[in-house]
């Protein structure tokens, strides 16, 4: 029994921990100075089709980001971790996309590496936020969907299903999903943020093909005789994008005005940690009575 | 003509909070628009039960999909019987809540649809918008305002060329408003039936999570919560250690829980939970309004930050500048001395 399982990653800007100095003047953040990282929930999927590759040997684990060309970093970092393949989908006809336009493309992307049986990707992103993403692609592709996934293990080997955990607030839902599915995972990733030394050594210098043309390390005759090195690259014109489908115009939604966040600052009683302080502190609260 | 629509979420036969105030601010904006107010219900063993808690927030037209195989939500029937009932009606604005089944189907119907679809809105409003480069002017759009970019924004989404303009709204942000007990309403039973289409995915079970028997943070008088700032697993032991000692409960933000220190169960702001606890001990949150938006009315507001110009601050009652390692426990000592 193998399982052929593409997981979406997206790069996404680290705004968990955004500080004064990456604001510009007019009080938005400056993106460009966030540091680039795989969305978190996409690792936790990721980690989750890793660990069926493992218990299924022969198991196929295939990656698809949709970015800029330097959205390749989280193709490698994926690599890294022991994926076998991957593609970048990166055009300039695809920026600006909301998440219909974005999923619709993603959704040919996966058409033409071939239907697996699963797809696996995050709940939401970092950036977006919308947890949009994954049903949408689902829909597209006319499969069925699990969001809010907290973890999957093999059902039924014949079948291929999947035993699948699902958050719905204070409840649980555990269901079994046949192939082929799309499941979104919010997993909380204790996940060991390191990579797998086997891949990495193999997958070092995995690289686009524009990449590898001024690549510092190997040839072209050296890539050229490692296939495996090679990410595809593909643009809008590769999956059979209609144009009007696709980046802003494709886009039913409208960003038409942005707003900084001011807060007005409640002018709170300003503490050290000293012994005093925390004293003082404590006094305060238990004068409040809040127990 | 092209009314507003609400997907009313009921869980059995219990009718959340959510479901109301998506209703009263649907109605809201079907008046300022001079059209009605449409809703759906989806369940099984609703009929002559849900009808009469609903009508009288200003529904004309409820649809009521009493069917056995729709007792649980499951993704794909569901997004079948909504996505059939928008196509037939055609409503201008479509309101979902943001909850795990809002949050699950919306996105589904809209892809169907092929319309926008704007995420975890807190405020909605019916106004004119120019295009900037056609110049064209557009009347009466759904102006979609939300959280964006980790919080540190407010964004205004339209959906300017397809209807309808779908919206999930975040629970908590409207206020729920009864018109009249005797609201006149037209009531359409729609049958559905199960068919084989997509029917990949069977509920197993479906039971109350581990958090269901604990103290429930919406309840808890007393939250202290940890931020990315916590630094480790050990400092976020720390927090458990002080709200125990403060007879309270541990919450934690988005970054923390994505850490994999704390479980999303007990997350704050927007994607997480909105509370209002008595006394609320922010400790190493920066103050991103994601998150502030799920505990800025506490009643008395503690930040505690090695960074004195952390926006979390600007909330805070008290204000305590130093590491956490070096206060929480100190506060800790404090406390169990007051016993």
């Amino acid at each position: 029994m193998k399982l052929e399982i593409i997981v979406l990653l997206k790069q996404v800007p680290d705004t968990r921990n955004v500080s004064e100095a990456l604001m510009t003047a007019e009080g938005l953040v400056n993106r460009n100075a966030l540091p680039a990282i795989v969305n978190p929930q996409d690792l936790f999927a990721l980690s989750e089709a890793l660990s069926l590759k493992s218990r299924y040997p022969g198991s196929v684990v295939r990656l698809l980001t949709m970015g800029p060309p330097s959205a390749a970093d989280v193709l490698r970092e994926g690599l890294w971790r022991g994926a076998d393949s991957a593609v970048l989908l990166s055009d300039r006809a695809l920026g600006g996309a909301d998440t219909l336009a974005t999923s619709y493309a993603l959704a040919l992307a996966i058409r033409k590496m071939g239907m697996p049986d699963f797809i696996f990707c995050g709940h939401q992103s970092l950036d977006g936020d919308t947890a949009h993403v994954g049903p949408q692609v689902a829909e597209f592709l006319g499969v069925d969907q699990v969001t809010n996934c907290k973890g999957v293990s093999l059902l039924d080997q014949d079948k291929k299903e999947l035993y699948a955990v699902q958050k719905r607030h204070a409840k649980q839902a555990m269901l079994s999903v046949a192939p082929p599915a799309l499941v979104a995972f919010s997993g909380s990733s204790s996940w060991n943020d390191t990579y797998n030394a086997h891949a990495l050594l193999t997958y070092k210098h995995a690289a686009t093909k524009r990449e590898q043309a001024m690549h510092p390390v190997l040839t072209p005759a050296q890539f050229e005789s490692r296939p495996y090195l090679t990410i595809e690259q593909w643009d809008a014109n590769d999956i059979g994008a209609e144009g009007h489908r696709i980046g802003l115009q494709g886009s039913p939604t409208r960003v038409v005005h942005t707003e900084a966040v001011s807060f007005t600052p409640k002018g709170g009683e300003q503490l050290t940690d000293s012994d005093a302080d925390i004293a003082h502190l404590v006094d305060a609260l238990t004068a409040l009575n809040h127990g | 003509m092209n009314n507003v629509f609400v997907y009313c979420e009921i869980d059995g036969l219990n009718i959340p909070l959510v479901t109301y105030e998506l209703l009263s601010e649907g109605r809201r904006l079907a008046t300022a628009l001079g059209v009605q107010l449409e809703a759906i219900a989806v369940g099984d063993g609703l009929k002559s039960k849900i009808e009469a808690q609903l009508v009288p927030y200003g529904v004309d037209r409820l649809c009521v999909v009493d069917e056995k195989h729709l007792h649980d939500y499951l993704t794909a029937p569901f997004a079948d019987v909504v996505g059939e009932v928008l196509a037939a009606w055609k409503p201008q604005i479509a309101l979902f809540p943001a909850t795990f089944e809002g949050g699950d189907l919306a996105p589904r119907v809209a892809a169907r649809l092929c319309t926008g679809l704007t995420a975890h809105c807190t405020r909605l409003a019916i106004a004119d918008y120019t295009d900037p480069v056609t110049g064209e002017t557009k009347h009466n759009l759904l102006h979609q305002v939300r959280p964006a970019l980790g919080g540190n924004i407010e964004a205004t989404i339209l959906t300017p060329q397809t209807l309808p303009q779908m919206a999930t709204v975040i629970p908590g942000s409207f206020v729920p408003q009864r018109v009249d007990e005797q609201y006149d309403c037209e009531i359409v039973y729609h049958a559905h039936e199960k068919t084989a289409k997509l029917s990949h995915t069977s509920l197993v079970s479906l039971e109350d999570g581990e958090q269901a028997g604990k103290n429930s943070l919406s309840e808890a008088k007393v939250v202290v919560c940890g931020g990315y700032g916590v630094g480790s697993e050990k400092n976020f032991r720390l927090l458990h250690e002080l709200a125990t000692a403060m007879g309270g409960e541990v919450a934690a933000t988005r970054a923390a829980v994505d850490a994999g220190w704390a479980e999303r169960e007990v997350q704050i702001g927007q994607t997480g939970h909105t509370i209002r606890p008595s006394l609320f001990i922010a400790c190493g949150c920066s103050g991103a309004l994601q998150f502030t938006s799920g505990m800025k009315d506490s009643a008395t507001i503690v930040s505690i930050n090695t960074d004195p110009d952390a926006p979390m601050n600007a909330l805070a009652d008290y204000v305590v500048i130093g590491r956490i390692e070096e206060i929480v426990p100190k506060m800790i000592q404090q406390y169990k001395e007051k016993k």
